[in-house]
């Protein structure tokens, strides 16, 4: 049984559909990527699968249990986390609170062990931990805004577009990271521009385009398939 | 130099009154992005509360926890009544929401109570002054400064070392973020509703102490110079509402004292014109976000 299962979800804005019918899965385990060009409904089905808002139609399951339309808030404390786009960190609050928020779905008694685990395995964050975090780099923020995401220990972590605006050595960072933890058997689903990279190292991948799910696959045959591949996605990203 | 530091210290007992109720209205703005018109209305029920109670026989300590615990109630029963209802509408949806609260409880109290101004005893020692190297001082202003620093000093504390606090400060930055972590909205709306209320009925003490009086629109003036101090330290500002209350009422004060007698009724008109060459200068006021994002 999939880990999270997404069917026929449909997300509208106002009268325009972003995303229409789309159904995708992830086994526990599994690091799955979600490609596409601009505009093509990706960051919009992460968010309605994350309770930013309720899907128009559709249902999301996460460990067979019906959560459609959960909020946000109750959607991590069933084991779904989030890292958005942009990162969202509170710029105005110090590492060390960023992950305080991050843990208030944590017990209070395993809190402030959880984010001591957290800042060993961002080794960075610990030297920053009373900095603000609008005044982190780049490559710092995009690792809080991963270390903020794992402190509940989610079953799943959903990413969109973890390399966004980052130096190509922190993009390196990034995607190693992915690697290491696909390895760790950590069960993610990945929205990308970055399509190449993501490819390289998931196991498999939906691709969207025009609000809908136009190709499936595994990662490496995703990757072959030249034709799909130009015609969806570019390889200039 | 002995009057221009007596007038420092009365304006900035006149500005801790702001400061408070600006702190509160500014702590609901963070998470709803709402200027609320009807934090006046924690004055005015605060107003009754020390009437009644004052009617009851019951002194100033009594009467003192009385407003606080009224104002902080009243805030919790605003939100959950009024505002819950239309969270996620507009901006403006709310804005005319909070103008409807403000003039029904008007109307509730002219009603219900009376549209006669209900007068109270004052504590004796408001009018009290001491002399220290030479300068005179009110009594009042140095309690108020001295209720505000240690209110102030605690709502710090609240902000930055606890959970609740953090997650408050979070919510206010990017609320959609921080239920994305795991902050309940319901609990962080509803706790900066009873911070406010805290925030207000402090503020209301003294205003009531000051003032004796009760009336359905107690709470208009202090309203509106909270809200004015608040955009002055830059709306969403914590710290910008509590130096924009200071400031706005240092200003008051030393424009009351030094202003030629015949212009004295112009003192709200020139602190509006200098509120004005303020933004012209700091479209964002004093403490404004001028935060630039870095990649």
């Amino acid at each position: 049984m999939a880990l999270l299962a997404v069917e026929g979800c449909t997300v509208r804005y106002g009268s325009i559909s972003a995303v229409r019918n789309a159904s995708l899965t992830v086994a526990a385990g599994e690091l799955v990527g979600l490609i596409g060009p601009n505009g093509a409904g990706k960051t919009s089905t992460l968010s309605a699968i994350a309770g930013l808002f309720a899907p128009a139609a559709g249902t999301v399951r996460l460990d067979g249990h019906d959560v459609t339309g959960w909020s946000p808030d109750k959607m991590l404390r069933a084991g779904l986390a989030l890292v958005p786009e942009h990162r969202r960190l509170f710029a105005d609050l110090t590492v060390a609170e960023n992950l305080q928020v991050a843990g208030v779905t944590v017990a209070r008694g395993e809190r402030q062990a959880r984010i001591d685990e957290i800042a060993s395995v961002f080794p960075v964050l610990g030297r920053k931990w009373t900095t603000a975090a609008g005044y982190l780099s780049g490559g710092e923020a995009q690792q809080l805004a991963i270390a903020r995401a794992l402190v509940t220990k989610p079953k799943i972590l959903l990413m969109d577009e973890p390399s966004l605006g980052l130096a190509p050595t922190l993009v390196d960072v990034v995607f190693g990271l992915l690697q290491s933890w696909r390895g760790e058997g950590f069960t993610m689903l990945v929205v990308e521009q970055n399509a190449t990279r993501l490819l390289e190292v998931a196991d498999r991948a939906y691709v969207m385009r025009s609000g809908e799910i136009a190709a499936e696959g595994p990662a490496a045959e995703l990757l072959a398939r030249a034709d799909l591949f130009d015609a969806y996605v570019g390889r200039g990203t | 130099m002995t009057q221009l530091i007596q007038q420092l210290v009365d304006g900035l007992g006149r500005g801790s009154e702001y400061a408070l109720i600006a702190l509160g209205i500014a702590v609901i703005f963070g998470v709803m992005h709402l200027v609320n018109f009807a934090h006046g209305e924690l004055i005015t029920v605060s107003a009754y509360t020390s009437y009644w109670l004052f009617s009851a026989g019951l002194g100033w300590w009594a009467m003192a926890i009385g407003i606080v615990v009224s104002s902080v109630l009243t805030s919790l029963l605003i939100e959950f009544v009024a505002f819950r209802r239309v969270r996620g509408a507009a901006d403006f949806t709310m804005l005319l929401t909070s103008f409807g609260v403000h003039f029904v409880s008007q109307a509730l109290f002219v009603m219900y109570v009376s549209a006669n101004v209900r007068n109270f005893n004052r504590p004796g020692w408001v009018t009290d002054v001491v002399t220290v190297g030479g300068v005179r001082f009110e009594v009042f202003d140095l309690v108020t400064l001295g209720v505000t620093a240690v209110t102030l000093a605690g709502t710090v504390w609240l902000l930055r070392r606890t959970t609740f606090g953090v997650s408050l400060r979070a919510a206010a930055e990017d609320f959609d973020a921080a239920r994305l972590m795991g902050v309940r909205s319901d609990r962080v709306i509803s706790g900066a509703f009873a911070l406010a209320g805290l925030l207000a009925g402090v503020a209301a003490v003294f205003v009531l102490m000051r003032t004796g009086r009760a009336s359905p629109t107690a709470g208009l003036t202090p309203m509106l110079k909270g809200v004015l101090a608040a955009l002055i330290g830059g709306l969403g500002s914590l710290q910008g509402a509590v130096l924009g209350g200071f400031a706005l009422g240092v200003v008051e004060v030393l424009l009351l004292a030094r202003l030629p007698t015949a212009w004295v009724g112009l003192t709200n008109g020139i602190v509006f014109v200098l509120i004005a060459l303020l933004f012209t200068f700091r479209p964002g006021g004093l403490l404004g976000d001028h935060r630039v994002e870095r990649v």
